[in-house]
């Protein structure tokens, strides 16, 4: 059957070309694979091969010819005995798919603010006890580890060292050495070999030593981990958990203090927490551990020794997106996470001496971020402060900004103000450092600016 | 440990090979060939788009390690992954509407040419970045040695991603924890328009891993027997809990790096060359007919039925619409269930 040859697309963006040369006259019995012309792209001059064999019966687009659509014919291809006049018309565009019906493919229109979820995180009168979060984030892992062989815990002096601030002590005692993993000092390595081992079935936890070593390992947190669910049409899940240090600690400089937040919750695939209390920190680390995706989970360094009750519950989780109210107020809302929740809670004292009543909501998860809560308070103080260590460019607080004012611009009386660490790199000389980072007498000034007093 | 050239394994066991094996071999290598051309056909009609890199050419060196693979083995690639996939029975149907970005397509047309995977054939991807999938196979096979299954995983990857520094951090690991992954260098010589000798130190990636004490092995990959020889000792010496195993598997491929590749890095020559004097599928067709185990006419009907199931997919890859736009949305998160 004569079959018309087809100018051919060779890459991705050409959409015409120069037929520059035929290799091939009419009439010439032609095999597979043979070049038959050469044709001139806007990059590059390439050589076509036949895909069919036969006798090249009739040339139709003369050598030389410039600006050759792609698929137009350019050749007719017989077999023996035939005519070139016998061609079937190969019809590319018979082949080209019914475009799918024009639903919007935008998220839908901004959703009316729902009643922010306020069920408390454990019921009324559960006994408390004090806890530094280094014990609450030990103890979450220990939990999950007992209940579920497939867990495990992967990182640099994770095991015989008892972890380099000791959050895995005693863990490998308990669990021994094959689900307490110490590795050698290659991030990227052990990130790649977690994530297959949970493409495999297991549910790793990776401590990063400190997340600024997972910059190493950051293409392995993101293109593997993150988007292969995707990639794979929802068949390859990554239930993952990377956890350890995030921010700055103290006069460790530059290349050792910076905050991540930002960076992680841009981030289609991944789901990132970053727990403030010791409560927080457990109920969210077991939540993690089971959640079937993957989880950046950022620690503060000087957060660790910190005290806080927590529930004494068999099995107490606190869920992703749900945001939490510290304090209640009237005069303005203060947004944080994280370390920064410590600034912020520390400004709303002052600020209740200077008779301005602050409401203090912690995100806990900043993918995905409770809006809700946010908005709800919001419309009622007319005023948002947001509070974080990171750097002022694409935060969190800028995000959330614009967030206010598309879903709730009408209720503001003022702009809303991000606090952030300064726009430098981490300084190591004491003074300095304390300049760049975020202090409560800043949230403080900040209130007093949208609040105009 | 050390690191040897050649395999006198392969000679002893090619005299064991059925009748019915070679034509296994013969009509899953023609199946990628014919699969793999198709495909460059449909992306020069404009049905395939983006990066499509056809593995003609270097069909022997997977075809021959999946006969030396057992069922639950698992495997994982680079973007250079249709015969891969193709190799260990996942649907030509799928691979091709995937290739057009279809409904019908394995990733449901959210992967393309370079992202497909498959549980059920226990296909861990498909990976673009030069190198990563190395640790990834590592960890397939940590979660094996953890779970004490017995399974193996062949971690394929180039000569170009054999230089990736991921790479060495991983043989270390694997060693260290006597981790069961046949680590495959495809040494097809070439890094997209780098020849082997312009990038690499030492021409030999077989003993790459003799600094970790792992043993590697130079393998003919133009020979689909004495790659199954060289595949079934690394599987032996990696189920034994000896850890993991390199083979350095020398292939060609015929075609550019991806479709856009004018491959002015090489003569045509040079090509040609390999094409007539070392071509995979030609070697286990003259093994046939010498052997008398098939007729030129039962080749010629294998031909034919490769063909139509490589057309069939082609029309299925065609006809199968585009995802539907609310698939955007889904897959970016697994099912939250398991967190209530
Ligand atoms: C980290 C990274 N760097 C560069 C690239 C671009 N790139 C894609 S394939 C390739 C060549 C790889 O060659 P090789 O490992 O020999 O595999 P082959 O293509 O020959 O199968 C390069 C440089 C990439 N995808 N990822
Ligand atoms: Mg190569």
């Amino acid at each position: 059957m004569a079959t018309e040859i087809l100018m051919p697309a060779l890459s991705p963006t050409m959409e015409e070309g120069t037929l520059a040369k035929w290799l091939k006259n009419e009439g010439d019995t032609v095999a597979a694979g043979d070049i038959i012309a050469e044709i001139e792209t806007d990059k590059a001059t390439m050589e076509f091969e036949a895909v069919d064999e036969g006798i090249l019966g009739k040339i139709l687009v003369p050598a030389g010819t410039a600006g050759v659509k792609v698929n137009t014919p350019i050749a007719v291809l017989v077999e023996e005995g035939e005519s070139a006049d016998d061609v079937k018309p190969a019809s590319p565009k018979a082949d080209a798919p019914a475009p799918a019906a024009p639903v919007s493919a935008v998220e839908e229109a901004p959703h009316p603010v729902k009643a922010a979820d306020t069920t408390p995180d454990w019921p009324e009168g559960t006994e408390m006890k004090s806890m530094t979060v280094r014990e609450a984030l030990r103890e979450a892992m220990a939990e999950e580890m007992r209940g579920d062989a497939s867990v495990y815990l992967m990182g640099e002096e994770v095991g015989e060292y008892q972890g380099a601030y000791k959050i895995s002590q005693g863990l490998l005692d308990e669990f021994g050495a094959k689900r307490v993993i110490d590795t050698p000092i290659t991030e990227h390595g052990f990130a790649g070999i977690a994530v297959g081992s949970a493409f495999g079935g297991l549910r790793p936890i990776v401590e990063f030593m400190t997340f600024n070593f997972a910059m190493q390992a950051i293409d392995q947190i993101i293109n593997s981990a993150a988007k292969t669910l995707y990639m794979s049409g929802g068949q390859m899940g990554c239930p993952i958990v990377f956890r350890g240090p995030n921010g700055a600690a103290a006069r460790v400089a530059a290349q050792h203090s910076q905050d991540y937040a930002a960076w992680y919750a841009q981030i289609p695939g991944l789901k990132v927490v970053m727990p403030y209390s010791a409560a927080d920190a457990k109920g969210l680390l077991k939540s993690a551990i089971r959640d079937p995706n993957p989880v950046i989970f950022l620690e503060n360094e000087i957060l660790y020794g910190r005290s806080f009750d927590v529930p004494v519950l068999d099995d107490f989780t606190i869920p992703f997106g749900k945001a939490k109210i510290w304090r209640e107020g009237t005069d303005v809302t203060l947004v944080s996470f994280g370390i920064g929740m410590a600034h912020t809670l520390e400004a709303a004292d002052k600020l209740a001496e200077q008779g301005i009543s602050a409401e203090v909501i912690d995100l806990r998860t900043l993918r995905p971020i409770d809006y809700d809560t946010v908005l709800t308070s919001v419309m009622k103080t007319n005023r948002c402060v947001t509070v974080e260590e990171g750097w002022p460019v694409g935060s969190i607080g800028n995000h959330l900004s614009a967030v206010i004012m598309e879903r709730a611009f009408d209720y503001l009386d003022a702009p809303v103000i991000n606090c952030t660490g300064k726009d430098v790199p981490m300084p190591y000389a004491a003074n300095l450092e304390k300049l760049a980072l975020i202090t409560s007498d800043e949230v403080v000034d900040a209130v007093k600016k949208v609040t105009y007093r | 440990m050390a690191a040897r050239k050649g395999s006198e394994a392969s000679n002893a066991s090619k005299a064991n090979i059925s009748k019915d094996d070679l034509l296994t071999y013969y009509r899953d290598m023609l199946l990628i060939r014919r699969f793999e051309e198709k495909a460059g056909q449909l992306y020069g009609m404009g049905l395939i788009g983006g990066f499509c890199h056809l593995y003609i050419g270097q069909e022997a060196v997977v075809v021959g390690l999946e006969a030396a693979a057992e069922d639950g083995d698992k495997r994982i690639t680079s973007y250079r992954d249709h015969g891969h996939m193709l190799a260990c029975g996942m649907d030509p149907k799928g691979v091709m509407a995937e290739l057009t970005g279809r409904e019908g397509g394995l990733s449901k047309g959210k992967g393309g040419s370079m992202h497909m995977f498959s549980k059920e054939k226990h296909f861990y991807g498909g990976h673009g970045i030069v190198g990563a999938q190395v640790p990834l196979g590592a960890g397939l096979a940590f979660a094996d040695k953890y779970n004490e299954n017995g399974r193996v995983t062949f971690t394929y990857f180039g000569d170009g991603a054999a230089n990736q520094g991921q790479v060495y951090e991983t043989f270390n690991m694997a060693a260290l924890w006597k981790l069961p992954v046949i680590f495959v260098i495809e040494n097809n010589q070439y890094a997209m328009g780098t020849a082997q000798k312009r990038s690499t130190s030492t021409p030999d990636l077989y003993t790459r891993g003799e600094a970790f004490g792992i043993p590697g092995e130079i393998v003919d990959g133009m020979d689909v027997l004495a790659v199954k020889a060289a595949g079934e000792k690394a599987v032996a010496h990696c189920r034994a809990g000896d850890g993991p195993y390199i083979l350095e598997v020398k292939t060609y491929r015929y075609r550019g790096h991806s479709m856009s590749d004018p491959a002015k890095y090489r003569t045509r020559e040079e090509v040609q060359k390999m094409r007539e004097e070392r071509d995979a599928i030609e070697h286990v067709r003259e093994l046939l007919l010498a052997g008398k185990h098939a007729t030129e006419d039962e080749l010629k009907a294998i031909d034919k039925e490769i063909k139509a199931v490589v057309n069939e997919s082609a029309e299925f890859a065609k006809e199968s619409p585009e995802p539907a736009l609310s698939e955007l949305w889904t897959d970016i998160y697994a099912d939250d269930a398991a967190q209530a």
